[in-house]
């Protein structure tokens, strides 16, 4: 594909039953389609859940990805974003002799705070837009991070 | 009533209307084989193999246009199975498939014979269930029907742990489906029906685009109304040969790699392309940018997703073909047969500058002739089936086709093997029809045992094998792109197919002259058992016109010129 790929993110409910996630994954890897990163969790009271996807393709590879959901038996709407809040979550751990303050002022400039201090270890989290998370993380690298793990986006169209 | 699961499973079939069953029993599927042994509701056909029964399943599917039922065990029975299933799907062939699974208990124990199978299925399966309560067999089953017959067509794989096959639950087939999660659009948008039609009326050299669908849909008819009242030709997929009959003036042919020289020159010069049913295949377009590259582009289909999946769509139409050829042909007084004539006149001359045909052989038979000879003799008569290569290629371009459903090939997943078996489903389905099977000599092997199941089930199937000795296809390519390496594909080492038919009880003949050709033919019909009608065909030639994998559609080798037959 020459065609100019974007960035999207598309959400896709689907009936909540034995398999359902391995149907999604096999159609992304058989048809060669992305994934940055996918979320999901039951919709409460509901039969439902919900999955985010961030994928990333051409116009006319996007369209197939949500026309190709759309016709897996156990999906029932598949919604591509165009007008959304997108959060995604990260938490990050560092060692305790790292500045505990500055790590905090950091983590609240992005909508987070340190969640947890141990005998050795600190761990902090933040919740923003992606692109803010990867912001985040690479003013922390002077901290010494030594683990991070990242949510994977979620999304609500506006 | 309170039923086992094996039980249900019968019920279930038996209320669905079947009446042929393709399968071979093993351990995980004995409770449902026990059942099987039980009633008569339906008829039960072993086959030799796992994957002839899924082929055969999609002859009796494709030439009757019901569900196809066949049932398999566990392990190696499931994943002999595999070929079929994805056959199936390619060619959106509605199935329902049940395999046994191992006990509940030894899921993911490695046990005797299990495999994940509907993790294999998963990708190869419009849909597919693995049944961990009986209590839940009745609604699967009659979901799975109504899944692999509904929208755009496939096979369904229900999987059932043999635990419960055992159980005794509740069965009441008597249920509403409710799938909220799928319900398949069967009626058109009206405004871009008008639309569509507009567009057709303005056109100046528009072309049907006939594609399998329209069999799947049973819209062959309505096609066939549509075409005659508007006075555009037509061409068609290898999928949908005989929606129009041979002998229709506004069929141009088959399009495609081994198109006809007018099929793809019509397609490259038209300005408005009216596809229906058809999928933009890549065997069919060719190299994607320069098909049809000055034509508008309407798209009639069920599968939203093969719309503009390859070929932007300029009138996207998502519905059931038959449905949206009845809504097309309410308006059809919009369009003018008359404004099409130049069109017409220009088609029908790519059709004399280069027509289909051969060059005939005084030492040895010509495959084409072979072919165009089963047609003159049996002609509306026979259904056919193929396997795959160039005996298939030939089949599509030289039968005389002259009803949907009469042509049985596998068009997507191109499965050697697949032409006997099929063929055994075509004649279970239409017993009235002589069941040919063109066939070729590396092909037949794949499926050759199911020799047995034709003598045993009294399926007179006749397999013509068009014997060049060779790998025909892929040597037809190594000859015209691998400087004549032909590497692997000389077949000179071949049993005596004569011999082979009648080991299992069936005819055996090896002709090389017309004549031998039609006593052969005429002795096989006659007699109605099954049979091998081995032809020595010339070693070398070639299937044409070709369109060079990648090339464009209007750039084709052709056949060379000599005085034609």
């Amino acid at each position: 594909m020459t065609e100019n790929s974007e960035r999207r993110v598309v959400s896709v409910i689907v009936v909540n039953e034995a398999s359902v996630l391995s149907r999604i994954t096999d159609l992304f890897s058989g048809r060669g389609y992305n994934i940055t990163s996918l979320t999901v969790a039951p919709i409460p009271d509901s039969k439902y859940s919900r999955l985010t996807i961030v994928t990333s393709g051409s116009v006319r590879v996007i369209e197939q990805i949500t026309k190709q959901l759309h016709k897996l038996i156990p999906v029932l709407r598949v919604y591509e974003h165009a007008d959304m809040v997108e959060k995604e979550m990260a938490m990050i751990k560092f060692p305790i002799s790292e500045n505990i303050s500055d790590i905090n002022t950091l983590c609240e400039a992005y909508n987070g705070k340190i969640v947890n201090i141990g005998e050795n270890i600190i761990i902090a989290m933040v919740t923003d837009e992606p692109k803010r998370v990867d912001n985040f993380l690479s003013a922390i690298k002077r901290y010494n991070p030594k683990e991070i793990v990242r949510s994977g986006a979620v999304a609500l169209e506006r | 009533m309170q039923i086992s699961g094996a039980q249900m499973v019968i019920e279930a079939l038996i209320a669905e209307g079947v009446d042929t069953v393709f399968g071979y029993p093993g351990g995980a599927i004995m409770n449902v084989y026990d059942e099987i042994y039980k009633q008569d509701g339906f008829k039960h056909i072993l086959n030799r193999h796992e994957q002839a029964s899924i082929h055969a399943a999609e002859g009796y599917a494709k030439a009757s246009g019901k569900v196809g039922v066949a049932m398999i065990t566990s392990g190696p029975g499931f994943t002999n199975a595999v070929t079929g299933l994805a056959d199936a799907y390619m060619d959106s062939v509605p199935l329902v498939v049940i395999s046994g699974q191992v006990p509940m208990s030894l899921i993911g124990t490695d046990a005797f014979q299990e495999i994940d199978a509907v993790g294999i299925s998963r990708s190869c399966t419009k849909h597919n269930y693995l049944v961990t309560d009986a209590k839940d067999l009745p609604r699967v089953l009659k979901e799975a029907f109504y899944i692999a017959s509904t929208g755009r067509p496939g096979p369904v794989h229900v999987d059932i742990p043999k635990d419960v096959t055992a159980q005794i639950a509740e069965f009441n087939y008597d249920i509403e489906i409710e799938l909220e999660t799928y319900k398949p659009h069967v009626k058109g948008n009206p405004r871009q029906i008008k639309k569509a039609m507009e567009a057709i009326s303005k056109a100046k050299r528009p072309l049907f685009y006939l594609g399998g669908g329209i069999i799947n849909a049973n819209a062959a008819y309505e096609v066939r109304d549509f075409v005659h009242k508007t006075g555009i030709p037509a061409v068609e997929t290898f999928m949908a040969r005989g929606v129009l009959s041979h002998d229709d003036d506004l069929l141009i042919g088959m399009l495609g790699m081994h198109g006809s020289y007018a099929s793809n020159m019509a397609m490259s010069e038209t300005d408005l392309v009216i596809g229906l049913g058809a999928r933009f295949d890549d065997r069919v377009t060719g190299k994607l940018s320069e098909f049809a590259k000055n034509a508008g582009v309407i798209h009639v289909d069920i599968d939203p997703a093969s719309i503009s999946k390859l070929v932007n769509a300029d009138y996207p139409i998502v519905g059931d073909v038959k449905n949206v050829v009845n809504e097309m042909l309410s308006q059809v007084d919009k369009v003018n047969p008359k404004h099409y004539e130049a069109w017409r006149e220009t088609v029908r001359n790519f059709n004399e500058l280069h027509p289909l045909t051969y060059h005939e052989d005084s030492d040895r038979l010509k495959p084409q002739w072979v072919i165009e000879r089963v047609g003159e003799l049996l002609g509306d008569n026979a259904n056919i089936s193929t396997d795959v290569g160039q005996h298939q290629m030939w089949s599509g371009q030289f039968y005389p086709f002259s009803r949907p459903r009469q042509f049985i090939s596998s068009g997507g997943l191109g499965t050697m093997g697949f032409g006997f078996p099929a063929a055994l489903g075509v004649k279970a389905a239409t017993p009235e029809k002589t069941s040919i099977n063109f066939t070729g000599d590396g092909s037949i092997l794949m499926n050759c045992q199911e020799l047995m199941t034709a003598v045993e089930k009294k399926l007179p199937v006749i397999n013509i094998i068009l014997n060049n000795n060779f790998l025909g296809m892929v040597r037809q390519w190594q000859t015209l792109f691998y400087d004549k390496r032909h590497s692997e594909t000389d077949l000179s080492v071949q049993p005596d197919f004569v011999k082979l038919s009648e080991a299992f009880g069936g005819l055996g003949y090896r002709v090389h002259t017309k004549e031998e050709f039609d006593a052969a033919l005429k002795d096989a019909v006659e007699k109605n058992v099954v049979a091998f009608i081995e032809v020595i065909i010339h070693r070398m030639e070639n299937v044409m016109p070709m369109v060079p994998a990648g090339g464009s559609l209007f750039n084709m080798m052709l056949l060379e010129k000599k005085e034609t037959k």
